[in-house]
């Protein structure tokens, strides 16, 4: 009790990372879902993000009741099974100044919220989309989800023989401009693609294999913590240098390719795979389909692109929100509605 | 020449000696669809009311892009009734397809204005047929073979000019507004519209008694579709985003909306304050109008039947986190996909309690131009106001037929923008609860995303939660929601637009009707005066949940028809679950869906064999 009182680590806008943690997790203890939470909060805090410019969104299902654990001091909407796209685009054109963060599942993505999925990624709206993906449906009891594994094995013994959706893969395909795969196991790497993610302007899409400890993590099982540990292969090493950092590392630029992100931060990707150019989308997308083939979980980014629009640069949308414009701006003067009455008459 | 013409044009027995009738009538004009036929029809509405004499069109066509039967009817009446009549007396019969079935629908003395090469004039002997050589008129003075199909509508346009004794002049000059800065286009149309007058003038004798004279009914008026009205009214009424899945009959809502986006609402840099989203379905569709209620915005999106089925589950998470919305419904025939292009007003059950569990939505009704301007902007400012999604409830009519109307009235009243706290506003009361009602008037206080204050984040869900918007499965707070959001909806019947005592002039018997029912049934109501001698009152409802204007409406009268376009009785069973027993059973309905704009005639018919009149 004598010690001095330690100050608290406070950040790059001077919140101590208590400011971005959120309520208690009623997940089961070990779930994937609860590290993806840490790393969440982790990120934003280095980010130096203001809580309370950040939308938390999500639909229904155990990943989806994460943001309550995270970020409690920013605004947060739980919405309806498969929808989170379609309530994250009508809030971000709302307000397009804010940075928009959703968590999503396999099941809520990838099977009841495909259509929506698709189209937010067509439109590269400007938000981290993160896939806490564990291959099952937990809330009720096991269910197998449309991004378990073909031949993977439920406890009850079951075998799916339905092919898996790739997300990333489909995710790169019709328009996202920022895709990577993690593991919530991976602290380090999932942090780094976090925070690049944060630094992004267009759809990010990470597909995060997230363990459930209670339906899936059985020998069989294509998305537990063994199976992962043994087979995830990183197609490249994330470092990231935040615009606020100064650090300076010497590398070997054959090593590593560099990408300049939009707030002026630092994606470096240190080649695993050779020759990997991240920028390449058909090489993006045959590698992730090779992949497949083989019992080879890729991680690391996948594809980025920082030079397409994004949908609010399609929309040409003023700078200020337009939720709250003020009437002067929005309801047209007398003389409008007299002229069109004049030309009706 | 005479001799023959009037051998063409005289039918038999005393039906010649019919006496004049003047501006009181219905013309029918009989095509395909794809023939381009609209902006000819438009003219001859527009030479019409341009000469004064009160008038309506109403569009009857398939659900087809080209080659299926389409009917436009245009009513003159001098006494200003605009519904449809049930009869037309003036068949322009250009599709040979239906022609037949359409002469034997005309009233004895009809007149019959033909392609001459139709032979109509066999079917029946008791009206007045005027052949016309169109395709040959047409011919003759456009050269260019593709353009023939839409020239010859304005042929038909001089021809039922000349019929009818509407001025040509009129017509050049409605043909010069339409075709503005299009010289080349005009001359075009206007050749043909004068090449049809010619002949007809040359070689018709007018024989029936139908007329078009000048009088002074229309000045100042103008003329619109309800569609093109609620998107002026949500553009006055300051929207900002829209997102939206195309659908007849609701599409030229958003159309009409964004065009005029387009012109008021774009910065002098060319940025744009508002923006359109077609979605990829209604489901994303109405989530993207709450993800952006939520977050401030002032958002709408147009829809018919099977896309309010598909906004059902979205409609209860509005209802129930709390979040403004505007929805048009524009009604179709239904069940299912039904009829498409035809009308009715058979949604407002399932758009009351859209969605499972104990859901029920604020229903505005819209029953002329006017109001489809000003409750669309009503429907905003309650959206934001009450915190939840509010429904305009058009129809078909309405909202795709052109209907003379006063023009527009400014709005006098500023936004109402609802209860929402600002960082100031949390700075000096330190914190706030989401869905607390602490003014009494079941409403919480909400605060938009960025708001930037430690206290401002609260986390919005659907599942269920207490007052400080937190996850809650306690019976007591769950409850203590469940009754607030019920005296939420109560405390609307005082907020939403006010019924229209019609007519009350204490009769015993009163009706009720809602949306375009209103110009069939009053002039229902004039028929069922000079046939029988019968007054009724009359009142029109304009939202749910009900006035209490409504309740007392009921109570003064001994009998209640209630008149709706649907089969189950919608606006009826609506009524009985919201009156006291002892009033619901003075309800009766008269009931019309078959797809056709309700007609008056209907109306009296059913009225008077209820009454034994």
């Amino acid at each position: 009790m004598a010690t001095a009182t330690a100050t608290p680590k406070v950040n790059y806008i001077g919140l101590p990372i208590l400011d971005y943690r959120g309520g208690k997790s009623t997940l089961c203890a070990g779930c994937g879902h609860n590290a993806i939470s840490e790393r969440i909060i982790d990120a934003f805090f280095e980010m130096g993000v203001e809580p309370e410019r950040v939308m938390k969104m999500s639909g229904i299902g155990c990943s989806s009741k994460s943001p309550a654990y995270f970020m409690g001091r920013s605004f947060s909407f739980n919405s309806v099974h498969g929808r989170m796209p379609a309530i994250s685009t009508g809030a971000i054109l709302a307000n397009h100044t804010m940075t928009t963060i959703g968590v999503s599942g396999d099941g809520d993505t990838a099977s009841i919220g495909m259509g929506q999925f698709v189209h937010l990624l067509r439109r590269n709206l400007p938000m981290i989309y993160i896939i806490e993906n564990n291959g099952v449906y937990g809330l009720t009891k096991g269910q197998f989800s449309a991004t378990a594994d073909l031949g993977s094995r439920l406890k009850t013994g079951v075998v799916n023989d339905l092919p898996a959706i790739d997300t990333c893969a489909l995710a790169i395909q019709l328009g996202a401009t920022f895709v990577g795969r993690s593991f919530s196991g991976d602290k380090k790497q999932l942090l780094s693609m976090l925070k690049a993610a944060i630094a992004h302007k267009g759809t990010v899409l990470l597909d995060v294999i997230s363990p459930c400890v209670t339906f899936n993590d059985h020998e069989g099982s294509t998305k537990s913590y063994k199976f992962m540990q043994e087979n995830d292969e990183p197609i490249n090493e994330i470092g990231f240098v935040a615009s606020f950092d100064e650090i300076e590392v010497d590398y070997d630029s054959g090593e590593i390719y560099e990408v300049e992100m939009h707030d002026g931060s630092n994606l470096r990707l240190r080649k695993l795979l050779e020759d990997y150019d991240p920028t390449d989308k058909a090489n993006a997308v045959r590698t992730l389909m090779e992949s497949s083939e083989n019992d080879e979980i890729l991680t690391g980014v996948f594809y980025i692109n920082t030079e397409k629009p994004t949908f609010i640069d399609q929309l040409n949308l003023v700078d200020e929100p337009l939720g709250t414009l003020p009437e002067s701006l929005t309801r047209p003067p007398k003389p409008a509605l007299d002229a069109l009455m004049a030309a009706l008459k | 020449m005479a001799t023959a013409d009037l051998a063409l044009g005289q039918p038999e027995g005393a039906l010649s000696t019919r006496q004049r009738v003047t501006n009181d009538f219905s013309i029918n004009v009989a095509t395909v669809n794809g023939s381009g036929s609209q902006s000819a029809n438009s003219v001859l509405l527009k030479s019409i009311f341009a000469m004064g004499v009160p008038v309506s069109g109403k569009n009857l066509f398939p659900s087809n892009i080209a080659g299926q039967p389409t009917w436009y009817i245009i009513r003159a009446s001098k006494d200003g009734y605009v519904a449809r009549k049930h009869d037309s007396e003036i068949l322009v019969a250009l599709n040979p397809e239906t022609a037949q079935a359409d002469v034997l629908a005309l009233p004895a003395g009809g007149v019959v204005i033909h392609e001459e090469n139709l032979k109509l004039d066999q079917a029946r002997g008791d009206l007045f047929y005027y052949p016309v050589p169109f395709d040959k008129i047409t011919a003759a003075i456009c050269p260019e073979a593709k353009l023939r199909k839409l020239v010859k509508n304005m042929v038909y346009v001089g021809a039922v000019a000349q019929v009818l004794a509407i001025d040509l002049g009129v017509v050049e000059s409605c043909l010069l507004r339409q075709f503005a800065k299009k010289q080349k286009v005009f001359d075009l149309n206007f050749g043909a519209v004068k090449a049809g007058f010619d002949y007809a003038q040359a070689n018709l004798t007018k024989q029936d008694p139908f007329f078009i004279e000048r009088m002074n009914a229309t000045a100042g008026k103008i003329i619109i579709d309800g569609n093109a009205a609620c998107g002026m009214g949500a553009v006055f009424a300051g929207v900002t985003v829209v997102a939206w899945y195309p659908i007849t009959p609701s599409t030229s809502v958003v159309e009409a909306t964004t065009d005029l986006l387009k012109k008021l609402r774009v910065t002098p840099e060319g940025k744009a304050s508002f923006a359109v989203v077609q979605s990829e379905d209604e489901l994303a569709a109405i989530g993207m109008v709450l993800g952006a209620g939520w977050a401030g915005a002032r958002s709408m999106t147009a829809t018919s039947g099977p896309g309010i089925s598909l906004m059902a589950e979205f409609s209860g998470l509005g209802y129930f986190a709390e979040i403004p919305g505007v929805i048009f419904d524009v009604q179709r025939s239904g069940p299912s996909t039904g009829m498409p292009t035809r009308t009715q007003q058979s949604d407002l059950l399932s758009v009351a309690f859209l969605s499972h569990g104990d859901t029920k939505h604020i229903i505005l009704l819209p029953g002329s131009m006017k109001d489809c301007f000003e409750l669309s902007m009503a429907a905003f400012d309650l959206a934001e106001r009450m915190q939840t999604p509010v429904f305009v409830l058009s129809d078909l009519d309405l909202g795709m037929n052109n209907w003379m109307s006063e023009p527009f009235d400014y709005p006098v009243k500023p936004l109402d923008r609802g209860k929402v706290l600002t960082a100031e506003d949390l700075k000096r009361l330190g914190s706030f609860a989401r869905y607390r009602d602490v003014d009494g008037d079941a409403i919480g206080w909400r605060t938009l995303p960025g708001t930037r204050h430690p206290k401002a984040a609260y986390f919005t869900r659907g599942s269920g939660h207490n007052d400080a918007a937190g996850y809650t499965e306690n019976p007591d707070e769950y409850q203590a929601v469940m009754e607030r959001l019920a005296l939420k909806f109560e405390k609307a019947r005082k907020l939403v637009p006010a019924p229209i005592a019609v007519r009350d002039a204490g009769s015993k018997i009163g009706f009720l009707a809602f949306g375009s029912t209103d110009c069939a049934l009053t002039e229902s109501l004039d028929q069922i005066r000079k046939r029988y001698g019968v007054e009724a009152d009359y009142m029109r409802i304009r939202a749910w949940p009900f006035a209490q204007a409504i309740h007392d409406f009921v109570a003064a009268h001994e009998r209640i028809y209630v008149v709706e376009q649907n089969r189950d009785a919608q606006l009826a069973s609506l009524l009985k679950l919201d009156l006291p027993a002892e009033q619901v059973i003075k309800l009766r309905s008269i009931l019309h869906y078959n797809g056709l704009p309700v007609d008056a005639e209907s109306i009296t018919e059913v009225f008077a064999h209820q009454e034994g009149l």
